[in-house]
């Protein structure tokens, strides 16, 4: 790879041992995908929840909050995707010293390299959403393809190991969704059912993305016939990563790049349909009326101050199941918000719990499901639903409204 | 057939030899592990139940989040991790995962399908820096 002079010093250990580790990680992952130099970024956000990092992950970034301030400093705005721990709620949910103390420690490094604690997979709605062309280097899958498809900016999948060296350096390698010609549509899906509210958006991305099957496929989708939400897309490009690992997506005549069909090549791809049966097939797979429900989430990815309030006036006047747990994750920066306006007291006079910069499934989803008796599991999202399943749970899939009336009943409706 | 070389795009990680274990399916360690019995745990997928610790996973693609990223150098931290993965194609995560845990990791064989090419058993060394395959025994 093609390195400037900078980057030829950090490489040298000039700007000390972090940058030194972070451009050395950069060109081992640039090379396997054949970058031919690097690109500065704006931004970089990282995944980086206490599950996934464990003990080796916080002995890691403790290391590295270890070196000077001057080498340890982060080059550009960085912040973080969800927590797997709410510090102010998580003995109740079953979580133990032992989960907490990871994240406290490893809130404490971060915070010495000047990351920004955010703790947000909603950033493109709450922090600083990219622009067309700004090239990124976000985590969390959810995060990417919107910022990529929605947006217009370029970002490749960056883990967090490759999100806090792209932090450090200021740079990422030049591969996938940072050149022109990885965005071109690959696949070309005309949808035939209207998607109507947040889950079946996210049902139509599932689709898309099993369909599309790889990383490196892009898809353009026809046939939508209204302008979606930033909610609606939140869920569909979440759901679509997650089932099918796509960073990227084209709604022709909705998304930036792809205004026509033709401006990102899918007028030259052979079409293929997206079907009521498709769509129908992926349902089927998740829960039946008359199931038990143990615990109603909303989460995955965490719900914006419009969603709250959707929440908070459905569960109005009524009151939860015995039986039945409902846990509805937000961001840091929505809660305030919801919370000064009332929806957070609605909702938890409901017998929920909002928890506030975590995400259902990534704050220790398997213990807090045995620590609880929850097994049976139902969400309005898309993407918890093709999670949970590795994680013992029975995962069930419905509408938003029919999850609050399924947490009334204790039985889905 | 044994002795075959086979190529494959330049990886990552150290020249590894083991056995192979292969399944047409794709690979997310979030989605499809239990991490701390080092199995794979999600029912639907094709090696559930079956140890994934020290072997040469021999998968399709990658899938899912970001999270794996972090979890092979967890996973490696406490020995219950496997030698290599290849893949017909890699994602980015995977990639960064094994650069960051040290792990071995190559995709884009030459000659096709890796389902195909490697069966469970077979007695692999992979040398990423050559972008190789050796099937040293076959399973």
């Amino acid at each position: 790879m093609k390195l400037n002079d900078m980057e030829k010093a950090m490489l040298a250990g000039e700007m000390g041992e972090p940058k030194r580790w972070a451009i050395d990680h950069q060109l081992k992952v640039g090379r396997m995908f054949d970058a031919a130099d690097m690109v500065p970024v704006s931004q970089a956000h990282m995944m980086a929840d206490p599950e996934s990092i464990g003990e080796a992950g916080t002995v890691f970034m403790e290391k590295m909050a270890e070196h000077p301030e001057k080498d340890r400093r982060v080059a550009v705005p960085m912040i973080t995707d969800p927590r797997g721990v709410d510090l102010n709620y998580y003995r109740p949910l079953g979580q133990t010293e032992e989960m907490a103390g990871i994240e406290r420690r490893f809130i404490a490094a971060s915070e010495k390299l000047g990351i920004l604690m955010t703790n947000t997979c909603v950033n493109y709605q709450t922090i600083m959403p990219p622009v067309l062309g700004d090239h990124v280097a976000f985590g969390d899958t959810g995060v990417v393809i919107y910022c990529n498809s929605v947006c217009g900016a370029r970002s490749n999948f960056e883990g967090g190991p490759s999100a806090l060296a792209a932090g450090l350096t200021g740079r990422t390698p030049r591969y996938g969704l940072h050149l022109d010609e990885k965005r071109c549509a690959t696949r070309r899906f005309v949808v035939k059912e209207q998607p109507k509210g947040l889950t079946d958006w996210g049902v139509l991305g599932a689709v898309i993305g099993r369909m599309s099957g790889s990383y490196w496929a892009v898809p353009v989708v026809e046939g939508i016939e209204q302008k979606p939400t930033s909610d609606e897309m939140k869920h569909f490009g979440a759901a679509m990563a997650s089932w099918g690992s796509t960073p990227l997506f084209h709604i022709a005549g909705v998304t930036p790049e792809a205004q026509t069909l033709a401006a990102v090549g899918g007028d030259k791809l052979k079409a293929e349909t997206v079907s009521k049966s498709d769509m129908d097939a992926l349902r089927s797979n998740f829960g039946g009326k008359g199931d038990k429900v143990d615990v109603v989430v909303f989460a995955a990815p965490q719900l914006s101050l419009v969603e709250m309030q959707q929440v908070a006036d459905l569960v109005k006047g009524k009151t939860l199941a015995k039986k039945t747990a409902m846990l509805v994750c937000t961001s840091p920066q929505v809660y305030p918000d919801a919370a000064r306006m009332g929806l957070v007291a609605t909702i938890e006079g409901f017998g929920a719990k909002v928890l506030q910069g975590t995400c259902f499934y990534q704050q220790y989803a398997r213990e807090i499901g045995e620590a609880n008796g929850w097994k049976r599991l139902l969400s309005n999202s898309a993407k918890i639903v093709n999670i949970l399943g590795g994680y013992g749970y029975q995962p069930a899939l419905a509408s938003m409204e029919a999850c609050v009336e399924s947490a009334v009943r204790g039985e889905i409706v | 057939m044994s002795g075959k070389v086979l190529k494959c795009h330049v990886g990552i990680g150290p020249k590894v030899r083991g056995k192979a274990l292969v399944a047409d399916d794709n690979f997310s360690a979030r989605y499809d592990l239990d991490r701390i019995k080092g199995i794979f745990s999600r029912p639907q997928h094709k090696l559930a139940g079956q140890s994934y610790v020290d072997v040469i996973l021999v998968l399709n693609t990658a899938k899912g989040g970001v999270a794996s990223a972090w979890m092979l150098y967890e996973m490696k931290s406490r020995g219950l991790a496997p030698k290599a993965i290849l893949f017909n194609a890699a994602n980015t995560i995977l990639a960064q995962g094994a650069a960051l845990a040290e792990m071995t990791m190559c995709d884009r064989f030459e000659d096709g399908d890796v389902a195909k090419l490697f069966q469970t058993g077979d007695e692999l060394e992979v040398d990423p820096e050559k972008g190789e395959v050796t099937i040293l025994s076959r399973g």
